[in-house]
């Protein structure tokens, strides 16, 4: 059901686009404009993906607080009243979706990129250490954080409000990361995937290391953003188990 | 086949289901009466699982619902009009649907003829007008070709032969032995349509008879015998039309003059 349900609705599909094709573009944008030829040509070729987490997120939000909004999540319980298979169900279908559209958006972003460099810069090729691995994790975060957008939206069934948690708590919490708690900057979502997972080698700053923050590696950053979806799921479904429709 | 016994429901400090206890029989349309406000529509939410009664419990051949095993193909429901997603088409909505609960493509394609609505089957549902909402809406409980059905408020929006079509579907669908729930605001529809009645008034149950037992206890008008056993569990009424011309000037104190005196909730 959970999968008919996703594949009629139009806009979906055209998010998914969206997401891929502006990836695509800012990876290709960058690449255009790179002039060092030694820094991580990856991490450049996939820049795109860090905005692109949004719509994924939003995605993730939309899967279940469209249900409310629409009424339709009365005709679904009807449907499947055992509220953990349904949201698990929801989870798996939109899980599949997100890691196929978030690879292919690394992927054709890491090619893309790669033919956008100037002259003289070489593109990265799979082959190299790191780099096939930091596309195929990037690639995994769309789907990471739209699972957590899905758990926001079961938790908070509002549309507006979840959206907002999302945007604040992946995007805005970094900034203030930053600036107050350095050491738990390397665990916000964004500063995992861009500095974690799209890295070919770990981040270091040199010298003056004591005011770096500390970025995770990059199987690391990957498990703490599943933790991150997992926790938002597992409470959305304990919520979502108990209340009222 | 449907059984509440002493079901209850509180949101917040409102008290929507009181005590609720009834049986309904397969094989008769029983109709569901009471005033805006009586737990009307509470009750079908309880019946569905939608939501989860404070005391008290119903079941549905002795289960409740979260425990059917294929819930489309034993109860099948029309609460709330327009409960699907504007942005999909309405065979979409109903091969969702049909693929939750194991039903075969081709029946999709039955009940959308049943209803009528094959012309506008691949047009998002959003764009439907309210009768065409409520015919997709009964033919999502149609599908799984249930034994027992819940309508709350079927006729709403439709036209009269719409009226007339819902009115002996819910009768055929009641002699093929199947239990049949319908709730209404339409008294005379109700006394066309239904065998038994059971009447609710602030969440507690009024009568749960047959139509011509109850149209009996005043002299034939189930109007009469409705108003006589509901009327003071009525929650919201308006004011005397008479009163309210543009012009005339207002009475003393609160409201035009001719207004009903208020009455206090008992």
């Amino acid at each position: 059901m959970e999968w008919v349900k996703l594949r009629s609705l139009r806009s979906t599909w055209l998010t998914l686009a969206i997401t891929v094709a502006g990836a695509v573009a800012i990876g290709v944008t960058v690449g255009v404009n790179t002039r060092n030829a030694h820094g991580d040509l990856t991490n450049n070729a996939l820049a795109g993906v860090v905005p692109g987490l949004l719509l994924a997120g939003v995605l993730g939000v939309l899967t279940m607080t469209g249900e409310y909004t629409s009424g339709m999540i009365r005709a679904t319980l009807a449907a499947v009243p055992r509220r953990p298979r349904l949201l698990a169900a929801k989870a798996a279908v939109f899980a599949v979706v997100m890691l196929a559209t978030g690879e292919a958006a690394t992927f054709i972003s890491f090619f893309a990129g790669g033919l956008a460099l100037q002259r003289g810069i070489t593109p990265p090729t799979l082959g190299q250490p790191g780099v096939l691995r930091a596309v195929i994790l990037s690639g995994t975060s769309f789907c990471l954080v739209g699972l957590l957008g899905l758990g926001l939206g079961a938790i908070i069934r509002n549309t507006a409000v979840a959206v907002t948690v999302l945007v604040g708590g992946v995007y805005v919490a970094a900034q203030f990361a930053a600036l107050i708690a350095r050491t738990a900057f390397g665990y916000m979502p964004i500063l995992i995937v861009a500095n974690s997972l799209s890295t070919t080698k770990p981040e270091t700053c040199g010298s003056g290391s004591s005011i770096c923050p500390h970025f995770l590696s990059p199987w690391a950053g990957l498990a703490v953003l599943c933790l991150y979806a997992a926790v938002a799921l597992a409470v959305g479904g304990w919520v979502f188990a108990r209340r009222d429709a | 086949m449907i059984e509440a016994s002493g079901l209850t429901k509180r949101y917040g400090a409102t008290l929507a289901v009181d005590g609720l206890s009834f049986a309904l029989r397969p094989g008769v349309v029983t109709g569901f009466l009471g005033p805006n406000g009586s737990g009307k529509s509470t009750t079908m939410r309880l019946i569905m699982g939608l939501d989860y009664p404070d005391r008290g419990a119903v079941t549905i051949g002795g289960q409740p619902y979260r425990r059917l095993r294929w819930p489309l193909s034993e109860v099948g429901a029309l609460l709330e009009a327009k409960a699907f997603h504007p942005g999909r088409t309405a065979r979409s909505h109903l091969l969702a649907l049909a693929a939750a609960g194991g039903i075969g493509r081709s029946r999709v394609g039955e009940v959308i003829q049943m209803v009528g609505l094959e012309s506008v089957a691949g047009k998002r549902a959003g764009t439907f007008s309210l009768g065409m909402a409520q015919r997709l809406g009964i033919a999502a409980a149609l599908l799984g070709d249930p034994a027992v059905l819940l309508f709350d408020e079927p006729v709403n929006g439709l036209d009269p032969e719409g009226v007339r079509w819902a009115r002996n579907l819910m009768r055929s669908l009641a002699a093929e032995g199947r239990t049949v729930f319908v709730s209404s605001h339409l008294i005379s529809e109700m006394a066309v349509t239904a065998e038994r009645l059971i009447v609710i008034g602030r969440g507690r149950l009024l009568a749960d008879t047959t139509v011509t037992e109850l149209a009996a206890r005043a002299g034939g008008s189930l109007e009469d015998a409705f108003f006589d056993l509901a009327g003071d569990s009525v929650e919201f009424r308006g004011g005397d039309p008479a009163g309210f011309h543009a012009g005339a000037p207002p009475g003393p104190g609160a409201g035009a003059p001719g207004q009903r005196p208020g009455r206090g909730r008992s």
